[in-house]
C-alpha cells in the first residue's frame, strides 16, 4: 500500500460530520414536498418512512436499499427535477445507450458545480489560467461536452472540439470491423491535429486513453506546445498511467479521472512511487460517495486494500441516487491528507463471466 | 516467482501490470509475464522497417548458420530468460510442464521438433521456396533455371499470437528469421517459454535482439499486433480468430479437425491399423491440431470404435516426470469439467425426436468417470465416440484424446468429411486416393498408414511461410 499521508482523525472526524450533515440537508430537500422531486416524493409515500426523519447520517441511506438502474432509463425525465428547480432550464445527459435505452439524468448547474471544483485540483503551471483546451472526446448526448468547455472558461480559456460518437465505436467492434475502427480514429485524430496547427493558444487537453495514445503516434505533445493533459471516459490501468507519463507526456502533467454522468467527477491523487502508477481517484464528497463493498453482499464495504464492486452514492440537490452498483470493481483506498474519505484504486470493468468450452486444440 | 519480462525490439521492460500463472499441479504462483498495454505495442510497431534493416543487411547463408547454432542453443545451453534469470534445458521442460501440464517426455519430444526445423532449416524452407536459392533474398534478385527471379518482402515483420497447447507449433514461424523477417509474438497465457527460449537461442547464435518483439498481452493487444504488422499468424479457438478470416495477409490457424479415412478397399484389414489410429489421437496428449479426432469408415465401425476405446483406454495419468507419461493435466479443473459436460450433454437424445445415435465407447472400457483427478491434477480420459456423421460430435476438437468414429457410404468421401488439416486416407484404390488428392477440403494429405501426427519437413504445414512473407514480381533487365 502507498505511504501517502494520512489524514488527522480529527479530518476525518470534521469529514465525515459534514457528510452527515449534507444529508439531513439533502433528505430535507429531496423529501421535503416543496422542494423534493415527484419521483422522491412518490417513493417516499409507497415506503411508508420518511428520510427526512430517519436518516440522520449518511449510513441510514442504507435505508433505500439499492437504487434500480432501471429508475432512469425512459419515461418522463421531468420526474426528477426537484420542485425546488422548478421552472429553471434543464438539462438531459445520457450514460449507456449503445444498445436499449439509455441513462438519463437531469442537469441543472451540478457539471457546472462539479467541474469548477475538479479545477482546483489540476496544478496552474501545467493548466495555465486563460490557456486554451482542446477536448477530443464524446460530446453529442453526454455532458463532457459542456463541463470540459465550462471548465476550460472556468479557467478562463476557450475549447476546441474534436466529437467522437462512441456508440458508433462499440457498434464497430461488436461487428468486428476493427479496420473500420481505425479509419474513424484516424478521421478524429486528423481534425484534432488541424486544430493543434491552427491554434498555438492551446495548452490543456481533454481526451480518453486510446485517442491519447494515436494522438502521440502522430505528434510530440512538447511540439504541439500541450503543458497538461486531462484523460479518462474508459478504463486506465497502472500500466497504461506509467506509459502515458513516461513515454507520451514529454514533460506534460498527467490527470487521470473517473467520473460519469450519475456521479460526478472524481480526483486523482498525483502518482507516488509507493503507489506503483496505480490509479487512485477520490470521489467530491459530500457531493458523491464511493464506496466499495462486496458484490454478493453489497450492504458490506470490504476492507482496505481489498477488491469489491464500486457503489456510488450521488448527493446534489439536482439529483439524489443512493447506493447504486456500478458496472465496475476497484480496490478500497484510504483516505488521505489531500481527500479525507475513502477513495478507489484501479477501477476496471466488473465482470464475472461464465466461460464457454473452447472448441479445439488452442 | 519467475519473472517474464516483455521485449520490445530486443530491449526488456518490466511492465506494472503482471499476469501470475499458477503451478498446474500444486496451483502455486509460478511464473509473472509482465503484460503490454495495447499502446506500448503500437508504438513500438511504428519502428518496423528498423528491425528489418537490420536483418537484410545479413546474408541469408548467415542466417541460415546462425538458425543451426541457435538449434544447438535451443536444445542444449543455458539462456537468458529475457530479465535477469536464466533457463537450462531441463528448466525449461520443467517450466512448460508446470505452466501447462504436458509430461516431461512430451516437452522434450517437442524440442526436438523446434530443433529439428532449426537444424534442418534449409530443408525447411528448400520444401517452401521448392528449392529457391535464398542468396536471392540478400538481393531480392536472382536467377533459377536460366530464368531471372525478383522477390520482394511483403511485410516489415511478421506478427503471431500464439497457442498454449503445444511448442511444436512454434516450428511454424521459427524459420521466419532466416527469410529476413523480423518478429512480433504474442506467448500463448500457459506456454510463455517456447517463443522466448527460440528468440534468446537465434540472440545467442549471433541474431540481433533487436529484431525481436515479445509482448505478453491479452486479446487486443493480440489483435493490435496483427493489425500493425503487414503478414500474421493467429492460432486460437473458432470464435477469436474468426475476424481474421477475411485477411489474407494473416494466417488463420484454428482447429485443425485432422481424420483418418478406412477405405472400402482395406475395410477388412482395420485392426492392422489401431495402433496408427491411437498413436494418431493421443500422441502429444490429443493437444495437437495435427491429432485425430475422427476416424470415418465405410463399414466395421462399432468394432473399430470398441478396440480403439480398449487400446486407448491403456494410457492412463501419469507422473509429469515419468518418461511414459502422456496426458496432460489441465491447468484450471473446470475446463476439464465443461468439456466433459459438453461431450455428455451432446450424448444425450436431443428434444423433438432427434434420432441421431451417439455413445460413449469408452465409458465401459475406462470403467470410471471421464474426468479423474490424479497426481496432483486433473485429467481428461482418452474418449471414443461412436455417432453417424450428422451427429455433433461427429466433428469435434477437444485438447484431449477424443475421437468420434463414423461409417458412411465409399461414395460421400471425401466430401462428408468438411475441412480437415490432416486426413489420412488408408486405402490401395487410385480412384478413392485420387478423390481426396482432388479435395478442397483436405489441407495435407497423408496416403497410407501414417498417423497424422507425423509431420514432413520438407512440406508446408497448413499455409507457405515463404509464400505468406514475400512475393514474386515480374522482372527483365537489358543484358
Amino acid at each position: 500500500m502507498p505511504a501517502a499521508p494520512a489524514p488527522a482523525a480529527a479530518e476525518l472526524s470534521r469529514a465525515r460530520a459534514a457528510l452527515d450533515r449534507w444529508v439531513r440537508e439533502l433528505m430535507a430537500w429531496h423529501f421535503g414536498p416543496d422542494t423534493g422531486s415527484p419521483f422522491w416524493l412518490d417513493w417516499a409515500a409507497r415506503a411508508g418512512w420518511d428520510p427526512r426523519r430517519e436518516v440522520r447520517a449518511y449510513d441510514d441511506l442504507d435505508r433505500f436499499g439499492p437504487f434500480q438502474d432501471e429508475w432512469l432509463r425512459g419515461g418522463d425525465a421531468r420526474r426528477w427535477v426537484p420542485k425546488g428547480y422548478a421552472g429553471r432550464p434543464v438539462y438531459v445527459f445520457e450514460t449507456g445507450g449503445s444498445t436499449g435505452v439509455p441513462k438519463s439524468r437531469i442537469n441543472i448547474d451540478d457539471f457546472r458545480i462539479d467541474y469548477a471544483t475538479f479545477s482546483d485540483t489540476l496544478p496552474d503551471a501545467h493548466f495555465p489560467k486563460g490557456a486554451d483546451w482542446l477536448e477530443i472526446g464524446p460530446s453529442g448526448p453526454r455532458r463532457l461536452r459542456l463541463a470540459i468547455e465550462h471548465l476550460a472558461q472556468h479557467r478562463g480559456g476557450i475549447c476546441y472540439m474534436v466529437d467522437l460518437d462512441p456508440r458508433w465505436v462499440i457498434t464497430l467492434i461488436k461487428r468486428g470491423d476493427i479496420e473500420m475502427v481505425e479509419l474513424y480514429k484516424r478521421h478524429v485524430i486528423d481534425q484534432a491535429l488541424t486544430l493543434l496547427k491552427a491554434h498555438d493558444t492551446i495548452k490543456c487537453l481533454f481526451t480518453t486513453p486510446r485517442l491519447l495514445e494515436a494522438l502521440c503516434e502522430r505528434i510530440s505533445l512538447r511540439k504541439a506546445g500541450i503543458t497538461g493533459v486531462f484523460c479518462g471516459g474508459t478504463e486506465m490501468t497502472p500500466q497504461f498511467h506509467r506509459f502515458a507519463v513516461e513515454e507520451l507526456m514529454e514533460g506534460a502533467y498527467f490527470a487521470p479521472t473517473y467520473g460519469n454522468t450519475l456521479m460526478g467527477l472524481a480526483g486523482h491523487k498525483p502518482p507516488e512511487p509507493g503507489d506503483h502508477w496505480a490509479v487512485i481517484y477520490y470521489p467530491p464528497a459530500p457531493r458523491a460517495m464511493i464506496e466499495v463493498v462486496d458484490p454478493d453482499d453489497p450492504t458490506r464495504v470490504v476492507e482496505y486494500g481489498a477488491t469489491g464492486r464500486v457503489r456510488l452514492t450521488t448527493l446534489t440537490k439536482e439529483f439524489f441516487m443512493p447506493r447504486f452498483l456500478e458496472r465496475d470493481e476497484c480496490e478500497r483506498e484510504r483516505p488521505c491528507a489531500r481527500y479525507p474519505w475513502d477513495g478507489v484504486r484501479n477501477v476496471r470493468p466488473f465482470s464475472r463471466f461464465q466461460q464457454a468450452v473452447v472448441e479445439g486444440v488452442y | 516467482m519467475i519473472e517474464l519480462p516483455i521485449l520490445r525490439w530486443g530491449r526488456p521492460y518490466q511492465s506494472v501490470d503482471r499476469v501470475v500463472v499458477p503451478h498446474v499441479r500444486t496451483r502455486e504462483p509460478f511464473v509473472a509475464m509482465s503484460q503490454a498495454n495495447h499502446g506500448l505495442i503500437r508504438r513500438d510497431l511504428l519502428r518496423q522497417a528498423e528491425p528489418r534493416a537490420r536483418l537484410q543487411a545479413m546474408p541469408a547463408a548467415d542466417l541460415v548458420a546462425a538458425a543451426h547454432r541457435a538449434a544447438e542453443a535451443f536444445l542444449h545451453d543455458t539462456l537468458p530468460l529475457g530479465g535477469s534469470g536464466t533457463q537450462s534445458p531441463q528448466d525449461y521442460v520443467e517450466q512448460v510442464s508446470a505452466t501447462t501440464g504436458m509430461p516431461w517426455a512430451s516437452v522434450r519430444r517437442n524440442m526436438a521438433k523446434v530443433h529439428g526445423v532449426l537444424s534442418r532449416v534449409e530443408e525447411v524452407l528448400a520444401g517452401l521456396t521448392r528449392g529457391l536459392d535464398l542468396a536471392v533474398l540478400d538481393s531480392g534478385i536472382g536467377t533459377a533455371d536460366g530464368r531471372m527471379l525478383s522477390f520482394f518482402a511483403r511485410a516489415d515483420a511478421l506478427g503471431v499470437v500464439l497457442p498454449s497447447n503445444s511448442p511444436g507449433v512454434h516450428s511454424l514461424w521459427a524459420p521466419a528469421t532466416v527469410l529476413k523477417m523480423p518478429l512480433v509474438l504474442k506467448p500463448g497465457s500457459a506456454e510463455p517459454w517456447t517463443p522466448l527460449r527460440i528468440i534468446q537461442a537465434y540472440v545467442k547464435a549471433g541474431v540481433p535482439a533487436e529484431v525481436f518483439g515479445y509482448y505478453p498481452t491479452d486479446h487486443a493487444g493480440g489483435n493490435e499486433i496483427l493489425r500493425s504488422c503487414g503478414r500474421g499468424m493467429v492460432f486460437g479457438a473458432v470464435a477469436s480468430t474468426k475476424r481474421w478470416k477475411a485477411a489474407p495477409r494473416v494466417e488463420v490457424h484454428g482447429p485443425g479437425y485432422s481424420k483418418i479415412v478406412i477405405g472400402p478397399d482395406a475395410a477388412d484389414d482395420w485392426e492392422r491399423h489401431i495402433d496408427m489410429m491411437a498413436e494418431s489421437i493421443a500422441n502429444n496428449g490429443g493437444r495437437s491440431c495435427v491429432n485425430a479426432s475422427g476416424i470415418w469408415v465405410t463399414t466395421h465401425a462399432d468394432r473399430v470404435a470398441e478396440a480403439l476405446a480398449a487400446r486407448l483406454a491403456q494410457v492412463t495419468p501419469r507422473a509429469a516426470d515419468d518418461p511414459d507419461a502422456v496426458l496432460a493435466p489441465f491447468a484450471d479443473p473446470a475446463t476439464a469439467h465443461r468439456i466433459s459436460a459438453t461431450i455428455d450433454q451432446d450424448l444425450r437424445p436431443a428434444e423433438g425426436g432427434d434420432t441421431r445415435a451417439a455413445r460413449d465407447v469408452s465409458a465401459a472400457a475406462r470403467g470410471g468417470e471421464r474426468v479423474v483427478s490424479t497426481h496432483g491434477g486433473t485429467y481428461l480420459l482418452p474418449t471414443v465416440v461412436r455417432c453417424d456423421a450428422d451427429h455433433p460430435l461427429a466433428n469435434r476438437e477437444f485438447l484431449f484424446p477424443y475421437a468420434s468414429v463414423v461409417q458412411v457410404p465409399a461414395d460421400q468421401l471425401p466430401d462428408c468429411l468438411g475441412p480437415s488439416l490432416v486426413v489420412t486416407c488408408v486405402s490401395d484404390d487410385p480412384r478413392f486416393r485420387a478423390r481426396f488428392v482432388a479435395s478442397r477440403h483436405v489441407d495435407r494429405l497423408n496416403v497410407g498408414a501414417i498417423p497424422t501426427t507425423q509431420i514432413g519437413w520438407d512440406q508446408p504445414h497448413e499455409g507457405n511461410l515463404f509464400e505468406h512473407l514475400y512475393a514474386r514480381r515480374a522482372i527483365q533487365r537489358l543484358a
